[in-house]
This record gives structure tokens, sequence and C-alpha cells, in this order.
């Protein structure tokens, strides 16, 4: 009812050097204000490609096929470009895995931060503009904010300049948040810092954050509901608990299972055989069937319709969900 | 019973100049670590960038040259090898590095890759035997043996460090030296190589110095941890010691981070520059029980039982404290 964000059959295509392939495949999911999704997927799942297809910033080669992407009800794919521009950076905000490529190496942290309020909120006076970029610093806990605004992004360290990024994204009272990894290139106790950072922000704002990441312990950690992708296709989503506690994919149970567990004695952890396959030469049917110890002959000819388990709040696209779920 | 890898108050301190008319800082990159690893086991180095773990396996290879201390491998202080020995050495110790890419030249065929190692160091007489023996490979790796024809940009970053592995045990080393080699990896085909990685050591009697700042990953291949942070061990002990019975705050932190507990407290901070460590404990920066003596006294790496040291002044205490917490 009361959902921020809702994607709708959102599909993606890719030129790539063996044809067009599609990165994005009918995916549907939503996003309710002051709540927590997080995307996840191994490399090539399509879970970035989500995102930028949502931010209407797909590389040059990507085009959006079809589907809606509807935000505060209004969808964002039948927006113009001068729209989307009013919209990104003020409404929905994204940091990524790298902050040294959002941020601009020529500028100090005043005038980057103070940017966002000259081109949003015109906020023309430099003068006038400090104390809001302050403000916004210490918000993200950049220790002795007023003193670092004449210091450059590389004078920062790694998570120092993560928080920067998220400044400029949280400015402007985002709406939604969209994290890509953001914590993937910091070390472990600092990314634990960005983590409840973050949560401390969407507990002030109310904003609703989509957190694309490979980590499964940050999303039993940290996500109130997740959607995991496989090869373009969202193939479980749900609340987190649950689907921790009980997946219905096999290759959910598989991933949780492949993580190796603190103090467990295993010899062996166990495996998902093979590899995801290429976008290019898909399996027919279920894209997981190869890989998966339950498949049939079902599996390997027909794609599986959505199962919903345990009620409205979960679905898993597996033929045999509720044998998963045991 | 003797160690097959042993490491005696190792060193490395790096100058780092702050200018042209300045004088140079040094920079203490390893501050005087210790540590044995027994044949057939694995000991894992745990710690953040900047704790000095790769500067210590850059070392252990014999690639970065210690400012002091000892390295021992197989009997034979590495230091004082001549030239024919330092070229035998290479046999018996192989790198598996994070990113198998930039590992393997790109030119080459995946059957070239894991030949040349043998080609030149000539230990198969012919270029039969050879063939034999990469096959031999491939297939101990997990590879199909149409994988030797192959580039690897053909291939995918799980099979790229399963070619890296072969190559690496083409001589028969005896340790090999694993640094970050599943960081690159999803989470599905960690696991491969996980457990690709300890068949290995069982099948092969291989020794591992494993690098990593995942815990999970240590924990799941290593007998011994030693935890590093600023280049000095703030904890070592056994796998089963560390894992569950940890006594320095920052080895807690780590495992809090490691674990799917959300209320666990992050550690405030970041790592303090090397250049200029803190007086006292250098973790008391950040430690959630830093106490005045912490700032002045640096403590000792004491043994706190057999098998366990811990620098930490109030390591007796520190799981009380983190209850109550």
């Amino acid at each position: 009812m009361s959902d921020l964000l809702r994607v709708e059959n959102l599909t993606t295509w890719l030129a790539t050097e063996s044809g067009i392939v599609t990165a994005v495949d009918d995916v549907s999911f939503s996003v309710r204000a002051g709540r927590t999704l997080a995307l996840v997927g191994e490399s090539g799942s399509g879970k970035s490609m989500t995102c930028s297809s949502i931010m209407r910033l797909l590389p040059g080669n990507g085009r959006i096929a079809g589907g809606r992407v509807l935000f505060e009800g209004e969808d964002l794919l039948a927006k113009s470009p001068a729209g989307m521009e009013a919209i990104r950076g003020r409404k929905i905000g994204m940091i990524v895995q790298d902050p040294m490529t959002s941020l601009n190496p020529l500028l100090d942290v005043e005038d980057q931060v103070g940017e966002v309020f000259k081109y949003h909120l015109g906020d023309r006076s430099r003068r006038l503009r400090r104390p809001k970029v302050v403000d916004v610093l210490s918000r993200v806990h950049i220790p002795a904010a007023e003193k670092r605004l004449g210091s450059y992004p590389h004078e920062f360290s790694g998570g120092m300049r993560q928080r920067v990024a998220i400044a400029l994204n949280i400015a402007c009272a985002p709406k939604l948040l969209i994290a890509d990894e953001p914590t993937t290139a910091l070390d472990v106790t600092v990314q634990q810092q960005i983590l409840a950072l973050l949560r401390e922000l969407q507990r002030g704002t109310g904003m609703a954050i989509i957190l694309v990441t490979h980590d499964l312990h940050t999303v039993q950690r940290f996500c109130d509901e997740v959607a995991i992708m496989y090869a373009g296709r969202i193939v479980e989503q749900g609340p987190v608990s649950e689907i921790f506690a009980r997946p219905a994919h096999p290759y959910t149970q598989g991933l949780l299972r492949a993580l190796p567990q603190l103090g467990s004695q295993e010899e062996r952890l166990p495996l998902i055989p093979g590899q995801p396959p290429s976008l290019s030469s898909l399996p027919p049917g279920c894209r997981f069937a190869p890989r998966c110890p339950r498949a049939t002959d079902l599996c390997r000819t027909e794609y599986p319709d959505w199962m919903a388990t345990s009620g409205e709040t979960r679905r898993s696209a597996c033929w045999y969900a509720d044998e998963v779920l045991g | 019973m003797s160690a097959f890898l042993s490491v005696r108050d190792l060193r490395k301190t790096f100058p780092v100049s702050r200018g042209l008319l300045q004088k140079a800082e040094l920079l203490h990159a390893v501050a005087g670590i210790s540590f044995d690893v027994p044949a057939g086991t694995t000991f894992g180095l745990v710690g953040e960038s900047g704790s000095g773990k790769t500067t210590t396996a850059k070392m252990v290879m014999g690639a970065d040259e210690p400012t002091s201390g000892e390295i021992v491998i197989d009997g034979r202080d590495i230091a004082r090898h001549d030239k024919t020995e330092r070229f035998a050495f290479r046999r018996l110790l192989q790198p598996v590095l994070q990113d198998p890419y930039s590992a393997l030249s790109p030119r080459m065929r995946v059957d070239r890759i894991i030949d040349e190692p043998l080609r030149i160091h000539r230990i198969y007489p012919s270029t039969k035997a050879r063939a034999e023996r990469v096959a031999y490979l491939l297939d101990a790796v997990g590879l199909p043996p149409s994988a030797a024809q192959r580039y690897p940009n053909e291939m995918s970053g799980g099979q790229r460090q399963r070619v890296a592995i072969a190559r690496a045990l083409a001589l028969e080393p005896r340790l090999l030296v694993l640094d970050e080699p599943v960081s690159a990896l999803d989470v599905s085909i960690q696991a491969q190589i996980l457990n690709l990685l300890r068949d290995l050591q069982d099948r092969l009697g291989l020794t591992y110095l494993l690098i990593s700042h995942d815990l999970a990953v240590i924990g799941f291949m290593s007998t011994q941890v030693g935890v590093l942070y600023l280049g000095r061990f703030v904890e070592v002990g056994s796998k089963e010691t560390i894992l569950s019975d940890a006594r320095h705050p920052y080895s807690l932190a780590l495992i809090a981070s490691a674990s799917p507990d959300v209320n666990a407290a992050p550690v405030s901070g970041e790592i303090p520059s090397p250049l200029s460590p803190p007086s006292g404990c250098v973790f008391h920066t950040r430690c959630p029980f830093a106490r005045d003596r912490c700032r002045q006294e640096p403590p000792s790496l004491r043994q706190l039982k057999p098998n366990h040291l811990v620098a930490c002044h109030f390591a007796e205490t520190i799981r009380l404290e983190t209850n109550n917490a």
C-alpha cells in the first residue's frame, strides 16, 4: 500500500560482443519508507544493473526494454531527462563501492558537498552554505568537520571518503538511498561503522534503503527484506529473518550453506557445483537447473512460476518451493 | 613437532620520504613477529589493511627482504641461500594470490601457463612427460582436460584461480602462501576453492600460510591463527581458541563483525597510521575497554595458557567486561 518504490517487470537489455543479453529480466519488488531491501546475487546476476535502471544511469550499451519504476506513484521511466536530474541526488541518493569514482578529485569537501545544496536547493552563497555543509558532515560523523572543509578526497581514508559520499547523498534528505556494495572496499571494522551510520541515518529520517551486496552476513544483520537474484532474475524474495531461517529456493539454500560459519568444525563446505550461466547462453527452463540437486525435466524445460510460500510475504521461483522449504 | 616454516622476530621497516629536505620517517610495517607452522598445517594471518600481513607474506616468499629477523623454511634460513639454493627454494614454496587474472599471462594458453615452471626447472625429461604432468594437474584442481586449450580471459574467476593453483602445484611445492585466495570470488565459488585447497592439503601434505581479512575463511582453513594489528600480533592461538575464547578486544571485534549477531557494537575509529603508532597499547585508541595503563604501557605478548598468546593487560577479565557492556 505505502510502497515508496515499486519496480514492476523491469527488463533491461545490454548489447555485448555476443549479442543482446537480458541483464535484468522481469524483475519486480517494492520498498517501503524506513525499510531496507537487500538485493543479493553473484557477479553478473543483474543486481547493479537493476539499480542503474532505477536511476536511469545505464551504460551506453544498456537499454530499458520494459516495465515500470514507480517512485512515489510516478513512473521514473516516463520522466524527461531533466525530470530525472531533479530526482537524482535530491529524492534518490546513490552510493557506490568506490567513493573515489563519485567524488570530484579537484574539489575540496566544502565545494563538493556545497554543490548539492547549490544545485538542488538553489543556495547560491558559499558563506550561507557553509553551516549546512558542516552540519551534514557532522551527521555522517566526520570528526572536526569544520576543520576538514578544505580537504580533498585523496586526503581522506577509504572509510572517511565513503562518509563524504554518503553526506553528498543525504544532504537533500532523500526518500530513498541506493547503496551499491558500499562497504566492499573497506576494512571489516570500518564496514560495521558505515552500516551502523546508514542505520542511524535511516532511523533519523525514515529513508528507505536498497542495499546491493554479495555479503550474506551483512544482509542478515542489516536488512529487513531480501531479493535474491540469479542470472538476471529474482529467484526468491521476502523477509530476511524468514528466508535465512528457511530458504524456499535451492539456490538460496546453497548460498547459505556454502558460507563458512565461525566456529563450525566442518571439514568441507557444502557446495553449489558449477558456475552461473552466461547471459548469452541461458539454459531453457529454470536458470539454476544445471546446478540444482533437485532439478527435474520440468525444471529443465519450463521457467518456474512464482510460488507463494508461507502466505503473502514471500515467494520463490522454484517448482518445488514447498519441498525445499521442508 | 618440528616446524616447516619458522619465523623469528621478523621486522620490516620502510623509510617514508616526507619531502625533499625533511628526514625520512620510518614506517614499521612488521614490528617483530614470531610464529611456527608445522608441516601439513595451516597458519592463518588475519588483519585489516596496514596490519602487515601482506608484507609478512612477501618476506616469507623471498620477494622482500626483512629488515631484521629470521625466516627458516625446511630447516634453512632463507637469507643464507646461495644462488643454487635460491633456485631450488622456489620449488619448495609457491604463492597463490588474490587476483588470478593479474597473475596469469593473458597471452598464454592454460597448458603453457602450467607448463612454464616445468620447463624452467627442467624436472621432466620429455615434452610428453610434461604434458602428462599438466593433464594430471588440471585434473587435480578439478578442471576438464579441455581447459588446457583455453586462454585465461575465456574463463571465470573461479576457473582462473584453479589454473593459478595448478601452476603453483606444478613443481611439487611443500608450502603455499595463500594471499587472500578467495576474496575476489563469489560466495558459491569461494566455497569450491576453499574445499579444493583443503583437499589438496590432505592429499599432498601441503603446509599453508594463509592470509585473509575474513575471519570465517581463516576459521575454516586454519590450524593456528595469528591476529595482526599494526604489524604486531595481538593474539595467537589455535583456531578453536581464537574463535571461541579470544581475549584481545581487537580479535573480539573481528569476530563480532563476522557473526550474524545484530547487536554487536562496531569498534570506533580506523587503523592509525603506522608512521605514528599510538603510545602504550597500539589498539588503545579504538579499544572500548582502554584505561590509563593501556595508554602508557605497551602490553607484551604473553602466554595465557598453553598455545594461547595475548597482548592485552586485561586479557583475563576482558570477556566479563564484554558481557557486561
